[in-house]
């Protein structure tokens, strides 16, 4: 977990207005409720004939993506391209990188280009932090995901999600985050979130084995038993599993994590039954999430993947040059 | 300046409004207000005006050639045109006019929703400090005023107008 302080350090500038966006932790709740505000005003950019406003024309922005992600990528690509920004998407594994070049000589390589904005997506733990630290003051970086670290914009999404369905009232809300706690960015920045946003309960549901030791400093109450932790909830969170922790000796199988963590329609009823399901994808259909709950009334899946462009959108007008709020 | 009246402003507005939809023999025009205070005063002529779409919002704020200079500002009231732009005589309202800047953002931002017929331009106030050439076609009055003195329209109920010293405007 990144020190608050640095983060905040680093993330804002001299007025408090954001400069990088790297994580959660350390921003304000004004600040979180004006990337929600603003993402707001950008939903109805999809409704003009010309999908796109002229906010960030002349811009170029860079997604850096050291990991595959399709969705993510997609949403970035599609958010600069809606402001107008020129937009490179570079797939790092097949670049100079792989020929030698270290991260900091592909980042001055890119400034000398003179692009405004980086999008950085990396497998290690506080690679966007290091970018932001070593490039040029004109340049600004957003976190899409680093390593076990954080995902601000998807936890961002989220809360935005939310507000929609629920209101801005986080304080009467209980959300449930079921899965794979300790590996996930997604849930550290959701939790995050949530907290600095005011939740009125926050629990984690995992097997032991995929929940952070003393998890609870992190604010949020923890649940083996999905059931119990479903009890009465407003929001269900489900995160994705992934193959790879069947095989380090987290789990069992995947029908064992089924039986007993997949979200089905039958234990969805122990939530209040105008709960939302949310699920940042891909999904793992019948491993930790069942098809009927997936594509049901109350799944929300779709839109967070539609709220992903406007609120990347917010967070790109606030970070790029001229564009502080 | 509190000597204006904001009715009899809005009855010129309306008066000329008419006369020029007349003269150009538009049947079925659309009105659209710049938020914030061409709204307020779009609400008001809407309703006179007896119009059959829906008033349309506009948010200038990611049009606006100024964003380098003075960001972003979150805007919770997006922009919202409830019908289709294409073909359509639209009624352009705003309150005050000044510089000319954030009617050329709002007909980007119009032109961006589809190609609309014809624009006409309506606004209660036209001041001096045009810096592009943008000029009403109706309006409610034609004022000059000081150097450094803006004229600000308060609102929405009770509508009223202040004169405010201040170093920029639009």
């Amino acid at each position: 977990m990144a020190d608050h302080s640095l983060s905040q350090d680093l993330q804002l500038d001299s007025q408090g207005r954001l400069r990088h966006f790297l994580t959660i932790e350390g921003l304000s709740r004004d600040l979180l409720v004006r990337i929600m505000d603003t993402a707001e005003s950008f939903t109805s950019v999809t409704e003009q004939t010309v999908k796109k406003v002229p906010l960030l024309r002349g811009k170029s922005v860079v997604n850096l993506f050291f990991e595959n992600s399709t969705r993510t990528l997609a949403t970035f690509e599609l958010a600069a391209k809606r402001l107008s920004a020129d937009v490179l998407n570079l797939n790092i594994r097949t670049s100079s990188t792989a020929k030698g070049e270290t991260l900091l000589d592909t980042i001055r390589n890119l400034e000398a280009m003179q692009v405004d904005l980086f999008v950085v997506r990396h497998a290690e733990s506080g690679a966007a932090h290091f970018i932001a630290r070593h490039c040029a003051p004109h340049v600004s970086v957003i976190n899409g995901g680093d390593g076990r670290h954080a995902h601000p914009t998807q936890a961002m999404l989220d809360m935005f999600t939310i507000r929609r369905v629920k209101g801005p009232d986080f304080g009467k809300l209980k959300v449930a985050i079921v899965g794979d706690i300790l590996h996930s960015r997604v849930a550290r920045s959701q939790i995050a979130a949530l907290n600095t946003l005011g939740a009125g309960e926050i629990r984690v549901v995992a097997p032991k084995t995929l929940l952070p030791v003393q998890v609870e400093s992190l604010g949020v109450a923890p649940y083996t038993d999905l059931d119990a932790g479903l009890d009465g909830v407003d929001v269900v969170v489900m995160l994705r599993l992934q193959r790879e922790r069947m095989n380090s000796a987290f789990l069992p199988s995947e029908s064992e994590y089924f039986r007993c963590f997949g979200l089905t329609e039958q234990r969805l009823a122990r939530a209040k039954p105008d709960a939302m399901v949310m699920h940042p994808g891909p999904i793992n259909r019948g491993v930790e999430i069942d098809s009927a709950v997936a594509d049901g009334p109350r799944s929300v899946i779709l839109q967070q993947v539609n709220h992903g462009i406007a609120v990347r959108m917010a967070v790109l007008s606030m970070c790029t040059p001229g564009g502080h709020a | 300046m509190t000597d204006l009246d904001i009715n009899q402003l809005l009855d010129t507005l309306e008066a000329e409004l008419r006369r020029e939809i007349a003269a150009r023999g538009l049947a079925d025009p659309a009105m659209v207000g710049i938020l914030t205070g061409g709204v307020w005063i779009a609400q008001k002529l809407h309703e006179r005006l007896g119009l059959k779409d829906p008033l349309g919002l506009l948010n200038i704020s990611f049009y606006r050639d100024d964003f380098s200079q003075i960001g972003m500002h979150p805007q919770v009231t997006p922009s919202s045109l409830p019908f289709d732009v294409d073909g359509r005589d639209i009624l352009l309202i705003d309150d005050v006019l000044y510089t000319g800047r954030t009617i050329r953002a709002a007909l980007n931002e119009v032109f961006d929703y589809g190609r609309p017929a014809s624009v006409m331009l309506g606004v209660l106030i036209e001041r001096d400090g045009r810096q592009i050439p943008i000029r009403p076609d109706c309006c409610g009055a034609r004022l000059t005023l000081p150097p450094g003195q803006r004229i600000k329209l308060t609102g929405p109920e009770p509508l009223g107008l202040e004169l405010r010293e201040a170093a920029s405007g639009a």
